[in-house]
């Protein structure tokens, strides 16, 4: 059996390995990107110069022909399913017995006059680096349009370089459609900390052209002019599915999948970024262009390419949800449902320290008292812990007194949980203590179910 | 990608040093002219004052070099830039300072005469001459290159060590410890030991360093030590028998409850300076499966000769006085061989509390039948002065040359802008393999990662300066078990998303290294632990 996987990010990968680990079948990745797997997320430390190309390839090159695993680098031009067979640039032909489809996104371009000049790009693909740095040589300013999590990376990475930006939030305080207010504006404050030119409720115009097909400089639109030499599209990711279109494969934005990351042609399956499940799970997104996600599905659709029955598929069931990123200097840690817009049921505990770099909320609900969520700035918090309280439906009395057994941060740091304590107190009228040091051997013992900080009250 | 490796011409603002990290930068060059001038041999005025000057302004000057870098900016990582720079990327001036810093360290071992270094006649000139003041003010005596040498690593430690904790000083872990290895180097290291030494004037040398402990201090149990400490009176007793106490006692104590790093990043004066001086340059450690096999390989070799060569030398020093000690020769090697064979038998009685280390585990009893084996062989084929047809003293001479100087020093801190700070501590410290074999077998410490927030980007295994791919741990969700890990603690700092964390606990000792923590993907979900 010739299993062909469509993309080598960490999707296509991490399918690759568990097909191996599983099965014999014969495996063939094929990217038209790099030769080897990278961390995408990894791409802005290699501009900021933390880390080389090769650092954030997680797996030395003998690991592919020790474990099997063959790397073709080509670009699929078409796909005939009724023929399982690919077709490559150049004529070549690739058939398969069966095919994951990962091809991960693409950068999303609103229609803005002059998004195709040059000097324009998104930050997604190992060329949008390359092309970063062919731009950077003398650069005066960058703008950036699009205030999620790869629109401050792109701001960070200029910002290294000691090039000024310009960064176009079209929001009122960044990423504040996911973020609650509090810690959005904290976001906000750090950027404009870090003498990054961050511009609120701000959008694009348009792209001016400097008369030989590359951006000088945009147009907001209040119709300010904003000289620059590069302008970083971040306004989201949508899937990367153009080429499937005559395939024959049903596509809505993403590649329709069932529960088992099946699509509507036989043998062809999606996992990734470029997945839009037709049955998401309460409470989640039918696209989630994660590395965790991804991660998950790859895995998941492993079992069901190599399962020989029905019987042996498992659904795509990812849990909790849980996040992360850095903005410049802030870590951000999420698990459960944090919400920036919170319904009437959800109830925050939320503390901040007083030099505004750091913050936990935790959310409950109002009716059942259960825990709902964490949101964590600055402050690292245990993923299993907050795993497990937030599955078993925790009342927050009761991961209050045992909050210590979430800290995660690293030994000798200030602990706050005493605060945060002492605030749901102040909220509540109550007067909880802290019942754990948070040390590792209770941690242990909570995770193996015994005793400590257990959710049966 | 060659893009990405040069961008020296491509930056618009290539080098943002502020005033003062310049005038620091400025004054640190003024003091090594100034140390150079009088190791030439220039006719300096006002000796005691010229030195002190010059120790000043190379350590003001760092400092103030340092709070330029790093002051202006808000607390946090600051890798900027590191693979970009010539300095920290292999270029010609990490070259340079590579070969002035090896060969300080050929003359400081083989030819101490060209950093002036006088005899019984001729009293010292140039650069050992020129710490005379300093020397006679702490220990009463002239400099010699060894009182050189301990004054500028002194000096180096405390001015890295100062950078290191601004650029660190939002890391409460990484400000204490650095502290903590300023203090072991500047007070047990440096100044106690030369202050002893003029409380104990008239008596023979020995160590005072009592942190200093065998094999690192390799010539411990040389026959003139052990003598010397003999004739040391309470306080050469006290030391002999702290020494000890510190190998079989103190050490295995706690290892068991911190891991190695106890000493390897909180004690050792070679870990400070790695620590401190090396910092910049910790990302050049190799990474590959390649490298963990030589290192393996390497250090444990080395351990094994130490333990031989030692065994050796106590072995011809009871020989040589046999009758006149309370211990006889016969009674130290089936002493020796009875304690190692208990050892191997322990480690491989209860291997099975070991799960996943069974091929360590088989090494380890290995290593220690080699040790067993090299004993009884020394005991059947040896006379007083011989073995394994190797005279002891020939035996520690190639001891003393190829690892004592040229190992430890030469590449361990003359390669430090090449491969990093911790050369000799991954590939050559004995004393790192015996409690790094501690820590793996039966230590309370391991690195805990965090569920799977893991993104693999590398940040962790770049900037580790054993070169442990902590990533390969991190990524699945399984705790970072090794033998050189010597708890530094970078890796769990530069993590982009809080994943990993160095902790201690007993209730899973023997299932430490289990995949316990991974995600895992099953009938019901996904899943955690």
């Amino acid at each position: 059996m010739h299993v062909v996987i469509l993309g080598n990010g960490i999707s296509g990968i991490t399918a690759a390995r568990f097909i191996r680990k599983l099965s014999d079948h014969q495996v063939t990745v094929v990217s038209s990107e790099t030769d080897h797997f990278f961390s995408r997320t990894a791409l802005m430390y290699i501009y900021m110069g933390h880390l080389r190309f090769k650092d954030t390839q997680p797996y030395e090159p003998w690991f592919w022909e020790k474990n099997r695993i063959a790397l073709k680098r080509a670009y699929v031009e078409r796909l005939d399913a009724s023929a399982k067979t690919l077709h490559l640039s150049g004529g070549e032909t690739l058939t398969y017995d069966k095919l994951l489809l990962a091809t991960g996104s693409k950068s999303n371009k609103f229609g803005w006059p002059g998004q195709d000049l040059k000097g324009v790009s998104g930050l997604y693909h190992y060329q949008d680096l390359e092309n970063m740095e062919a731009c950077s040589p003398g650069l005066k300013r960058a703008v950036i349009v699009g205030g999620g999590l790869i629109g401050i990376e792109m701001a960070e990475m200029f910002h290294s370089r000691h090039i000024p930006v310009t960064f176009l939030v079209r929001e009122k305080n960044y990423w504040d459609a996911i973020l609650p207010p509090q810690e959005s504006q904290m976001v906000s404050r750090h950027i404009r900390e870090n003498g990054i030119d961050l511009r609120l409720s701000a959008d694009l115009k348009e792209i001016v052209d400097d008369g030989n097909g590359r951006a000088c400089a945009i147009i907001t639109g209040a119709g300010e002019r904003i000289e620059c030499g590069y302008v970083g599209l971040t306004a989201g990711v949508s899937p990367n599915i153009a080429f499937l279109k005559d395939s024959g494969l049903e596509t809505n934005r993403g590649i329709l999948a069932d529960e088992y990351l099946q699509t509507n042609l036989p043998d062809v399956f999606a996992a990734g970024d470029c997945v839009e499940l037709k049955q998401p799970r309460l409470g989640r997104r039918a696209i989630e262009a994660v590395w965790y996600t991804g991660r998950m599905m790859g895995e998941t659709v492993a079992y069901n390419i190599v399962a020989g029955t029905a019987v042996n598929r498992q659904p795509y069931a990812p849990g909790i949800w849980f996040n992360s990123a850095k903005f410049l200097d802030i870590e951000y840690q999420v698990y459960g449902d944090i919400q920036s817009n919170a319904p009437e049921n959800h109830v925050p505990i939320y503390w901040e320290h007083p030099e505004g770099r750091k913050s936990v909320r935790i959310v409950y609900d109002k009716n059942t008292s259960a825990v709902l969520g964490f949101n964590l700035m600055g402050v690292r918090y245990r993923h299993e812990v907050c795993d497990k309280w937030l599955r078993e439906n925790t009342p927050v009395e009761t991961v209050l007194q045992n909050l210590a057994l979430a800290n995660f941060d690293p030994e000798l740091y200030k602990t706050y949980e005493k605060e945060i304590i002492g605030i749901y107190n102040r909220q509540s009228g109550q007067n909880l203590t802290l019942k754990k040091r948070g040390k590792l051997d209770e941690v242990i013992r909570f995770l193996k179910g015994n005793v400590v900080g257990s959710s049966v009250r | 990608m060659n893009a990405h490796n040069d961008t020296s011409l491509s930056l618009a603002q290539p080098h943002d040093l502020r005033l003062s990290a310049k005038v620091g930068l400025g004054m640190v060059g003024i003091g090594l002219l100034l140390i150079t001038a009088a190791w030439l041999g220039a006719k300096l005025p006002a000796a005691p004052g010229l030195l002190a000057a010059s120790l000043i302004l190379l350590t003001a000057g760092t400092a103030i070099h340092a709070r330029g870098l790093y002051l202006h900016l808000p607390e946090g990582i600051k890798n900027n830039g590191v693979w970009l720079r010539a300095i920290s990327n292999k270029g010609a001036i990490a070259w340079l300072i590579g070969i002035v810093l090896t060969g300080f360290y050929v003359l400081l071992y083989w030819f101490p005469q060209y950093l002036g270094l006088g005899s019984k006649d001729v009293p010292s000139s140039g650069l050992v001459g020129f710490f005379d003041p300093l020397s006679q003010l702490l220990n009463g005596n002239p400099a010699s290159q060894w009182f050189v040498y301990g004054t500028l690593y002194t000096v180096a430690i405390l001015a890295m060590g100062y950078k290191f904790i601004l650029k660190y000083r939002h890391n409460r872990y990484q400000v204490v410890r650095t502290i903590s290895v300023m203090f072991f180097q500047t007070g047990f290291a440096f100044l106690i030991p030369e202050l002893l030494e003029r409380l104990n004037s008239g008596k023979p040398y020995f160590d005072k360093d009592i942190k200093n402990m065998w094999p690192l201090n390799y010539d411990f149990f040389f026959d003139w030590h052990l003598g010397n400490l003999l004739k040391g009176g309470n306080f050469g007793l006290f030391m002999l028998v702290f020494g000890v106490a510190m190998i079989f006692l103190i050490s295995p104590i706690l290892t068991y409850f911190y891991g190695k790093r106890w000493y390897c990043s909180w004690v050792c004066g070679c870990g400070g300076l790695a620590e401190t001086a090396g910092d910049p340059f910790r990302h050049l450690s190799d990474k590959s499966l390649n490298a963990w096999k030589i290192e393996r390989w390497l250090i444990h070799s080395v351990l094994v000769f130490v333990t031989l060569m030692t065994v050796a030398v106590i072995y011809s020093y009871l020989a040589q006085n046999d009758g006149k000690l309370w211990l006889s020769k016969d009674a130290f090697t089936w002493g020796t061989a009875a304690f190692f064979l208990v050892t191997g038998g322990l480690v491989f009685a209860f291997r099975k509390r070991f799960e996943g280390l069974k091929d360590q585990t088989a090494w380890l009893v290995g290593g220690v039948s080699v040790i067993i084996g090299g004993i009884l062989l020394i005991n059947t084929f040896s006379d007083a002065k011989h073995i394994l047809f190797l005279h002891s003293y020939d035996l520690r001479k190639v001891y003393g040359f190829l690892i004592g100087a040229a190992f430890s020093g030469v590449v361990g801190v003359g390669f430090y802008p090449l491969m990093g700070g911790r050369v000799w501590c991954r590939f050559g410290c004995p004393m790192a393999a015996i409690l790094g074999l501690q820590q793996k077998f039966f230590s309370r410490f391991r690195i805990t990662t965090n569920g799977g927030q893991c993104i693999s980007c590398g940040n962790c295994s770049t900037y580790c300066e054993m070169g442990i791919d902590v990533r390969a741990y991190a990524q699945r969700g399984q705790n970072v078990v090794r033998a050189s890990c010597v708890g530094c603690g970078i890796c769990a700092a530069v993590c982009p998303r809080g994943v990993l964390k160095l902790e201690n606990g007993s209730t899973d000792l023997s299932a430490r290294t289990d995949e316990t923590r991974t995600i895992r993907i099953g009938k019901e979900g996904v899943s955690l632990g």
